[in-house]
């Protein structure tokens, strides 16, 4: 049946040359675009004179294609008016991959002769727009950008939540003014310590000068730590910033006396550099995090967008999904997603793969409920809405998923332990040291307060303190370049300690999208074909143009909802529509050239992912047995579980029973890491010790996830379990290293034997071993 | 030594006005889109459009 002398049209385009606009492979026999999108997005470019803009750009992956019916949305109702007739719109823009995109949307929108300001922000991927005129330009400039291939939704709340950092910028705020005093003070101390013959008067002006540098700066830039201190005390628990202010404060409660003692030496240099060392640490540990939000942020805002609400006499207006309500009508438009809960007064065609795994669309009867997350495969249709958002199916699976996360909240991180030991028995050594000195060798209070203050010097943990997430910052930055996000403050650690692993079938193990199985079919009828499929968002007849997607529409295409395609006499769908007896309707579209000609079969299958078998392989070298957990029917799971080498694997798994299945792992006693895209994913993405989502996921699996897989296949995820058990070895080094630095240093300055300076400096070089050891997390 | 009486002063001056340049800069939001600024640095704008009046 398979003739291998043919060429196998499904295969991916080997040919090097990619599609001028957005860089897609190009299938042969295409010239120079992919698409009349990119072409038609290249004539605009240039016409603008931007062409620069593809030799400046350093990536194009295909992201940059204009989809052929974008999304619209109507953007009146988000134009706000400011004074003079400036209108003004705040837009979420997708596809931006390097300045170079920045640049063209900017000079893009600058060449409309009426725009006043555009500006990008590339980091919180927000378009700041403003135009004089007409409110309506906003859609024309929106739809301009369209063209170009990049995607637009409304800036909503929840973007501003992920990218409006209020805390972020406090923390930059403490850092510089840290920084500014470090270096100042540093100046006034390094001539008191190389200055031995200053004279008594210079030497006290130098040390209030310090104090008036040093004390200000240590009680501003210290907040962040005393903020946490205070509230880890309220809560009846402690933390390592609680050691550290402390430390902070009683160095520089120190110094003060020693400068109205006008004694030889004073610390403000230690206590701010110190401050200013760690408070680095956390912004950078916080910028890698912040960019994990931004793409859950972006995914969301794309998703996240207003429904069509059917009024009584007809007319639809489109309003926010929050504010329907039950019993109201919403027009569902071909393609379009559903987001709440309803019925239908006709049959509809439903793809439900988002929420329970099956790859392909079904027919739902008029009457019955339809799940929101569904998306409309077949004609427009009215919606009925049953319950509103927050009493919805998705709002049920969020209450789960909070149920699953509070127990993951409870997690105590490696830092968080060892802070809890720690913390008392330094202050207890510190409080006993002045007792000995005071009490038990009878000697004078100052001078058993310096030896409990060296005692706090020296234990304050400043090597403790960024011994784990100096490490973190170095192994989630060598992630983000792999195209590996990490999304909360514990997932490294968590990934290091996963013990087994349970995958997803569709979309995580597979594509999660049927691909054409060549079989010889005939180049010319395989090209009459997909042009019909052209005209459909069947799934099988997207595939079909897939494998050939040069082919141009066939005129007069209709589609006949949930049967197939109708071009004159020619005609593509199910087998029963095409009168083909003996095939039950699955992964297979026929194809008739008229009601006389013989039936072409084109047969499809939900690919494994290239790399999957290699993923699994190395989980299972990695010490994690793996299970396939999917909610798709026995043979097509056993089939992929086969061909990817996994032994262990479980069928129709409804979102329920995935997450007891992960519940039943965990209570015994194993450390599951979950990996799944879909809606149906998430409660047990919630529920695993730690969860990743494939790239592509859906929205509410990405906000589950721990760790968001930005590229294509899994190969990425064994190496991110790689680095964060090295990650965790380094932490656990640095916590040894600065506890066994303890050790040796606490009982000389207990007998008195260190004073401050020395202190200070084996404490700053412990640190440099810290960080020293750290970067070694980067390298895998 | 009576050079610090006036160099002193002039240093903190002079440090003081850089730690108050940052913390206008961070005010006025210039630290919320570092990549972007780092990218945009590189290119020109297209000349021809008449700055808005």
């Amino acid at each position: 049946m398979t003739d291998l002398k043919l060429p196998l049209i499904a295969e991916a385009p080997q040919s090097a040359a990619a599609c001028v606009h957005c860089g897609a492979a190009l299938a042969p026999g295409q010239g120079r675009f992919c698409c009349t999108g990119c072409e038609a997005a290249y004539g605009l470019v240039r016409g603008l004179g931007l062409d620069a803009f593809y030799r400046r750009r350093e990536a194009a992956d295909g992201a940059l294609r204009p989809e052929a019916a974008p999304p619209v949305f109507d953007a009146l109702p988000l134009i706000r008016e400011d004074a003079d007739d400036v209108k003004a719109l705040d837009l979420m823009i997708s596809g931006l991959t390097c300045g170079a995109c920045v640049w063209l949307v900017e000079q893009a929108l600058a060449a409309e002769p009426d725009v006043i300001k555009a500006r990008v922000a590339f980091s919180t991927r927000r378009l700041d727009l403003r135009w004089r005129g007409a409110p309506s330009r906003g859609n024309d400039l929106i739809a301009l950008l369209s063209r170009l291939g990049f995607r637009l939704a409304p800036y909503t709340p929840a973007c501003m939540r992920a990218t409006e950092d209020a805390e972020g910028r406090a923390l930059i705020r403490a850092l510089g003014i840290a920084a500014f005093g470090a270096m100042n003070v540093m100046l006034v101390s390094i001539a008191v310590w190389v200055g031995e013959d200053m004279g008594a008067h210079t030497r006290e002006f130098m040390h209030w000068l310090a104090a008036l540098i040093g004390l200000p700066t240590v009680l501003v830039a210290g907040m962040p730590f005393y903020r946490s201190a205070a509230a880890a005390l309220r809560a009846g628990r402690v933390n390592m910033d609680m050691a550290v202010s402390l430390g902070v404060l009683a160095t520089a409660g120190m110094s003060l006396v020693e400068t109205f003692r006008n004694g030889p030496y004073t610390w403000f240099d230690g206590a701010t550099a110190l401050l200013a060392l760690l408070l680095a640490g956390r912004v950078l540990d916080r910028a890698a995090r912040r960019k994990a939000r931004q793409a859950v942020a972006e995914v969301l805002a794309l998703q996240d967008g207003m429904v069509a609400l059917l009024a009584g006499d007809g007319t639809t207006r489109l309003v926010p999904v929050a504010s329907v309500e039950a019993g109201q009508a919403l027009q569902i438009a071909a393609g379009e997603a559903l987001r709440l809960d309803g019925r239908a007064q006709v049959e509809t065609l439903l793809d439900t793969a988002a929420i329970t795994g099956e790859s392909l669309p079904r027919g739902f009867a008029a009457g019955v409920a339809l799940p929101a997350g569904a998306v409309n495969m077949g004609a427009p249709f009215t919606l009925e809405v049953t319950a509103p958002a927050r009493d919805g199916s998705l709002a049920a699976m969020a209450r789960l998923l909070e149920a699953a996360e509070q127990s993951k909240g409870r997690f105590v991180s490696i830092a968080d332990h060892a802070a809890r030991y720690y913390v008392p028995i330094a202050h207890a050594i510190a409080a006993a040291t002045f007792l000995l000195w005071w009490v038990g060798f009878g000697a004078l209070w100052q001078e058993a307060l310096v030896n409990a203050v060296c005692v706090l010097l020296i234990t304050c943990p400043c090597g403790l303190a960024i011994a784990v997430p100096a490490v973190q910052v170095v192994a989630n930055g060598a992630l983000f370049k792999r195209g590996v996000l990490v999304a909360s403050a514990t997932a490294l650690e968590r990934l290091g300690e996963a013990d087994c692993a349970v995958l997803d079938k569709t979309g995580t193990l597979t594509e999660g999208r049927p691909v054409l199985i060549p079989e010889g079919q005939d180049a010319a009828v395989l090209r009459d074909a997909a042009g019909m499929a052209r005209a459909s968002r069947h799934p099988l007849a997207k595939a079909l143009l897939r494998a050939c997607p040069e082919a141009p529409l066939m005129e007069g295409t209709r589609e006949v909802p949930g049967q197939g395609l109708q071009a004159g006499t020619a005609r593509l769908g199910s087998p029963a529509f095409c009168d083909v007896a003996g095939f039950s309707d699955g992964m297979v579209l026929v194809y008739r050239a008229g009601a006389d000609a013989a039936p072409v079969m084109f047969r499809f299958a939900d690919r494994l992912r290239a790399d999957a078998p290699q993923a699994v392989a190395d989980l299972k070298a990695l010490g994690l047995p793996v299970e396939l957990l999917s909610g798709d029917g026995p043979g097509a799971v056993a089939a992929a579980a086969k061909a990817a080498g996994i032994a262990v694997w479980q069928a129709e798994a409804d979102p329920r029973a995935k997450a007891a299945h992960i519940e039943s792992l965990k209570q015994a006693g194993r450390k599951p890491l979950m990996v799944g895209d879909g809606i149906n994913d998430a409660a047990a993405l919630a529920a695993a010790h730690v969860a990743a989502s494939p790239a592509g996921a859906t929205d509410l699996a990405q906000t589950t996830a721990d760790i968001v897989l930005q590229r294509e296949g899994l190969a990425m995820l064994p190496d991110a379990i790689r680095l964060a058990r090295r990650a965790q070895i380094l932490a656990r080094q640095n916590i040894g290293f600065s506890l066994a630095y303890n050790v040796i240093a606490v009982p000389a300055a207990i007998a008195g034997l260190v004073n401050p300076l020395i202190a200070a400096l084996v404490m700053a070089s412990s640190s440099l071993i810290v960080i020293g050891n750290a970067l070694r997390a980067g390298r895998a | 030594m009576e050079a610090l009486i006036l160099l002193v002063p002039v240093s903190l001056l002079l440090g003081a006005l850089g730690l108050v340049g940052f913390l206008w800069a961070l005010r006025s939001r210039q630290y919320d889109d570092l990549e972007g600024a780092a990218a945009r640095i590189l290119f020109d704008d297209q000349p021809g459009k008449d700055p808005p009046p």
